[in-house]
């Protein structure tokens, strides 16, 4: 589980061709940018719960 | 050379660095110690916790550079200067899970430097001067390229000069800069770097909310850059000869691999410099180091938010003979004088406490790595300071002369090939930290092979370029061509064939050096 939330975000990043189209828009963003941003937060926010499992 | 000077620009430009330039004096006092001691002066005596580590490594690794070069790309060709967003994405979880051992390890045994880690845990001398001077070598452009980015924002100010006095600001800040670096060590850029944080984190929030309400929303920004893209390609079809753009809002095919393979490079190399691994060490604990590496990614926001300058100084009409004098540009265009130039200042402190720490890394791995070993083995840490104070004045004057005397091209090269370069070493540390299971000398050789791999592919006729196509030709054995139809950034080309050359020559030589490090030491 937690080698699932520190890796999946790294793959997702990777994974180009899934996020390489300009629709849908958010705010009039395109896919391709606000995607990315967004997986900034999902990405930190997996090493944090990651961190949270393994105190526990 | 004054004329065109923005002078209430200017002024608020001159008053932050001034208030910084106090600050990196007082800071000798902070936490205070024998600052004649290396550990003092070069690794602020282990001693900074999760906050000033956050704003340390924040400030050191998210350089002025970075925040010129990533927009201009940007603003030139579109999708592919975000290749800086998912390489940050990457590198954290990592991060998390290799950096504390390397902190445990390197805490329980003294060390300072990557090198110094080298050596207690292959016992093998050669590959702990090649790790050294890879570090040292690919430093020395960086350090100079901070300047290049402080030159931008100079100039964006209104300053222009002849000859040598086209180069003084930036001289009289280096020096300036240099001495209370000398003075204060670590302790100078960390303290720096909460202001120069803080006065980013302004800049960006204002940008991103003024700058897109002036050019009506983000709607009207990407499809004026779109617009702009299509005009570019345009335009190069019709040229004679025709030349091919690769330009959008989106990734072209041809670029999907590049993008890939750069972000991967990069995250490999990006810890590896001695300026991270200095900021990494100087933290108190491996918690500290946890902690950072989910609120680091505050930065890599920022810096996904200033790539997107790029496209607003398209949207907003500058035009400009360098990209990388866009951004520069476009906050003259959108701010009143007095936040142009808070945001001028913001800039170039990001550009002095990455130099800082740059010249502070790469002196304390000359002093422990090459001048202790083949100088003088019997050196006291307080000698050990005594040089290592020197050699950062001597990194800074090298970095200017680069500038002075260099063609700027030259700088941006040795960079590109920095990054090529230090993902070299990325095994011998990363597989380091968990087994040694590969042997010293054989992973001399994989550096040695990658180093040489990595320089070639990056080498053309006309220019240094990082990504090469899966098809070589190489001498003695003719093409070579997988078929594959993609290109690859060479960095990752190069540590391939290294490790490949790591793990077949270490099943032939087994290993014999000391290994002074347990298991027990990489735990916290």
């Amino acid at each position: 589980m937690r080698f699932l939330l520190l890796v999946v975000p790294c793959l997702l990043a990777l994974a180009v061709p899934l996020f390489n189209m300009t629709s849908p828009e958010l705010f009039g963003i395109p896919f391709f940018y606000w995607f990315q941003l967004l997986l900034i937060l999902v990405s930190a926010l997996g090493i944090y719960v990651a961190d949270k499992i393994g105190k526990a | 050379m004054f004329d065109h000077l923005n002078v209430v620009a200017s002024i608020v430009f001159v008053f932050f660095f001034a208030l910084v330039t106090v600050l990196g004096f007082v800071a000798s006092r902070w936490k205070s110690a024998d600052l004649a001691h290396i550990t003092e002066w070069g690794l602020g005596g282990r001693r900074f916790g999760p906050w000033v580590t956050w704003f340390l490594l924040g400030g050191d690794l998210y350089t002025a550079y970075t925040v010129i070069a990533i927009p201009a790309v940007v603003y030139a060709i579109g999708a592919y200067g975000f290749f800086a967003i998912p390489y940050t994405i990457i590198i954290y979880p990592f991060l998390y899970v290799t950096l504390p051992r390397l902190w445990s390890v390197s805490q329980r045994h003294g060390y300072m430097t990557a090198s110094d880690f080298v050596l207690g845990r292959y016992g093998h001398r050669p590959l702990e001067l090649a790790v050294a001077l890879t570090g040292i070598l690919a430093t020395m452009p960086y350090i100079a390229l901070q300047l290049v980015g402080l030159e931008k924002v100079i100039a964006a100010l209104g300053f222009s000069g002849q000859g040598m006095m086209s180069h003084a600001p930036i001289t009289i800040a280096f020096v300036i800069l240099a001495l209370y670096t000398y003075k204060s060590g670590l302790r100078a850029p960390a303290m720096i770097a909460f202001v120069k944080d803080a006065m980013i984190y302004i800049f960006i929030i204002a940008a991103i909310i003024v700058i897109p309400y002036e050019l009506g929303g983000f709607g009207a920004i990407f499809a004026a850059a779109g617009k702009a893209f299509d005009a570019k390609i345009a335009a190069g079809a019709a040229a004679t000869p025709a030349v091919k753009v690769a330009a959008g809002l989106t990734l072209l095919p041809q670029q999907v691999w590049p993008y890939i393979t750069l972000a991967i490079g990069s995250a490999m190399a990006l810890f590896m410099y001695p300026h991270a691994m200095t900021g990494v060490l100087s933290a108190s604990s491996a918690r500290a180091i946890r902690f950072n590496t989910m609120t680091l990614p505050a930065y890599s926001l920022t810096l996904g938010l200033i790539a997107l300058l790029g496209l607003m100084a398209i949207a907003a009409g500058v035009k400009v003979g360098s990209p990388q004098d866009a951004v520069p540009q476009l906050v003259l265009w959108a701010f009143p004088d007095w936040f142009a130039g808070f945001s001028f200042a913001a800039i170039a402190l990001g550009a002095l406490v990455p130099a800082a720490v740059m010249s502070i890394g790469a002196a304390n791995t000359f002093t422990r790595n090459v001048w202790k070993p083949f100088i003088n083995p019997q050196i006291t840490p307080h000698q050990e300071s005594v040089i290592a104070k020197l050699v950062s004045l001597i990194v800074k004057i090298g970095a200017l002369f680069v500038i002075f005397f260099m063609p700027t091209q030259f700088a941006l090269d040795l960079q590109l090939l920095g990054g090529v370069w230090m993902s070299q070493i990325f095994p011998t540390i990363i597989i380091g930290l968990f087994t040694r299971w590969f042997s010293g000398t054989a992973l001399f050789a994989g550096w040695a092979v990658g180093m040489l791999v990595g320089t070639s592919l990056s080498w053309t006729a006309t220019a240094w370029v990082p990504v090469h196509a899966l098809k070589w030709d190489i001498p003695l054995i003719g093409i070579v061509d997988t078929h594959l139809g993609v290109a690859v950034f060479n960095g990752l080309t190069a540590v391939t064939c290294n490790v490949v050359v790591a793990a077949l020559l270490s099943l032939v030589i087994r290993p014999t050096g000391k290994d002074e490090t347990s298991p027990a030491d990489y735990l916290d």
